[in-house]
């Protein structure tokens, strides 16, 4: 009996070994074929441009791009221009954050106030926020602030409306509960209403951080001497077309290794809350 | 009407109010509770019971009629009221222990005394190597226990049991109830408990009050007297008396539900 249950438990082990030098697998054969097609890319860019199979001058080539990389790193005009991009979408993101939790915590407090600003809230989280950015560039003038705004006002309505709407979809007897334990309406919304909606929370941040990223690049087009959205207007002006897309693959790391960082802190934080 | 009740309702009324229209759920209901009693109510499906441990929680204020407190020390403050809720809503972003102090935490009662009053608790129920737990690892009869310690925390005089083991299972339920009654008998607390269970309302309580369907009044009420061999609900339901009460309160049920 005791040498059965043995071999029982080695067959398992063994089993379990198998899976997960499967799955370990199934992880190298998808990140292989993602830096493959990634190769590829590049190669088929390069060759074309080369054998004149595409314009060079309209399409560029890896080659160029990485040239003029080298040459804006060497004079350190790249990191500036990233450098104010990157700063002016993570504080509309922190900005849209700030905003759309107090609105919504006011939202929650008051039933009737929401109701009455309902349909200006939808509407306003419908409407195509770069036909704002002129009004904000009249307003505001060119700089900065022009472009944090236009960044906040991309994310911030349907922010609003998700973090609301993740208040109040908490349980009710769950609020209940707190009145039973003699609670008021604060004790409601710190105890229960607020950590109940963590993970809507967090869902709707990562979201935020590339409309953030959005709403800054549409103000830099518009109303910026500085920044990669600006890089990329002046770059169409000129035909630089190296320059275009260059920071346009800069936009893409930017937005990747944006989304990356808000996975990470929300991975912490799902963990310390055990959700 | 004598005034040895510690609570006494007097001609409560109760409606809801939709678009719909009114609906009347309590109409002049009137009965009390003595200091040291287990009441049970019992009372055809929908009809107000919830609704009536709301009002004397105070969570909802009764359209009329009025409640009169008589403790036992002469005051005439409202009693402390523990309310336990049927499912236990403990929350998985804090540990057994954090869960169980919620109300002290809402009260600002975090002593030193009430954190040892708790911890004694939890040693009680079995629940002390638990603490650190999250309430997903723990089974549907720990779980309710715990929640308990959340309402004894605070230390009520008066506690409102709603269907408290109608979540667990039919074996954990028995075990449940019986542990659950044990320390209450202990503690010397005046328990209110609905429930549907007409076994169990007679295992456990000193008396039963039986509710009308909606609108709901008090159709009767029925002292319990138990020969009973040890203090458990399942010695009770081995008591001599226990199916002459039962067939009593099925007839009375039955009545109140064709009424």
């Amino acid at each position: 009996m005791q040498k059965m249950n043995e071999s029982v438990t080695v067959s398992e082990s063994v089993k379990q070994e198998l899976f997960m030098k499967k799955h370990h697998m199934h992880h190298q054969q998808v990140s292989l074929m993602r830096l493959l097609l990634l190769v590829f890319f590049l190669i088929v860019w390069e060759f074309s441009a080369n054998t004149g199979l595409i314009d060079s001058f309209f399409f560029s080539s890896p080659s160029q791009v990485l040239i003029l990389l080298w040459e804006m790193c060497l004079d350190y005009s790249i990191f500036g221009h990233a450098g104010i991009t990157l700063f002016e979408t993570l504080l509309s993101f922190f900005l849209v954050f700030i905003i759309s939790l107090i609105t919504a915590t006011l939202l929650w407090y008051s039933p009737k106030l929401s109701e009455i600003l309902e349909p200006y809230l939808v509407m306003l989280n419908s409407l195509p926020k770069s036909a704002l950015a002129p009004l904000f560039i009249v307003w505001l003038g060119t700089g900065t602030t022009t472009i944090i705004v236009a960044g906040i006002s991309v994310a911030v309505f349907g922010s609003i409306i998700s973090f609301y709407t993740a208040f109040t979809q908490c349980d009710n007897e769950k609020i209940t509960l707190i009145y039973t334990l003699g609670g008021r309406k604060t004790d409601v919304f710190r105890k229960v209403v607020l950590p109940s909606s963590v993970p809507l929370l967090l869902s709707t941040t990562k979201v935020n951080i590339g409309l953030a990223l959005v709403g800054v690049i549409i103000g830099e087009f518009l109303a910026a001497r500085r920044g990669l959205g600006y890089l990329i207007i002046y770059g169409s002006q000129v035909f630089q077309l190296n320059l275009v897309i260059l920071n346009i693959l800069l936009l893409c790391l930017i937005a990747m290794g944006l989304y990356k960082g808000i996975q990470i802190i929300e991975h912490s934080i799902r963990k310390k809350m055990h959700l | 009407m004598s005034t040895d009740y510690m609570l006494q309702l007097q001609n409560i009324s109760y409606s809801y109010h939709t678009l719909h229209g009114e609906t009347h759920v309590l109409q002049n209901l009137s009965f009390g509770v003595k200091d040291g009693e287990f009441v049970a109510v019992v009372g055809p499906s929908g009809c107000g019971k919830s609704t009536l441990l709301s009002i004397i929680s105070g969570l909802l204020a009764p359209e009329s009629g009025t409640i009169i407190v008589n403790n036992p020390d002469g005051s005439i403050h409202y009693p402390k009221v523990g309310y336990m809720l049927q499912r236990d809503h403990l929350f998985e972003w804090r540990s057994i222990y954090k869960n169980v102090i919620l109300g002290l935490e809402i009260n600002d009662m975090l002593t030193q005394e009430r954190k040892d009053y708790v911890n004694r608790l939890l040693e009680d129920y079995d629940l002390y190597n638990f603490r650190d737990k999250r309430p997903s690892e723990l089974s549907g009869g720990m779980k309710q226990r715990a929640a308990l310690i959340r309402t004894l925390a605070l230390d009520p005089q008066l506690l409102l049991l709603d269907e408290p083991f109608s979540a667990l299972d039919y074996q954990t339920r028995l075990s449940v109830s019986a542990d659950i009654c044990k320390l209450i008998r202990r503690t010397g607390k005046t328990v209110l408990l609905i429930t549907h269970d007409l076994s169990e309302a007679i295992s456990l309580a000193d008396r039963i009050v039986v509710l009308t369907k909606r609108p709901a009044t008090v159709k009767c009420e029925m002292d319990i007297h138990l020969t009973l061999a040890d203090d458990s609900p399942l010695a009770a339901r081995n008591a001599p008396e226990f199916a002459g009460y039962f067939n009593k309160l099925w007839e009375e049920m039955r009545n109140a539900e064709n009424e």
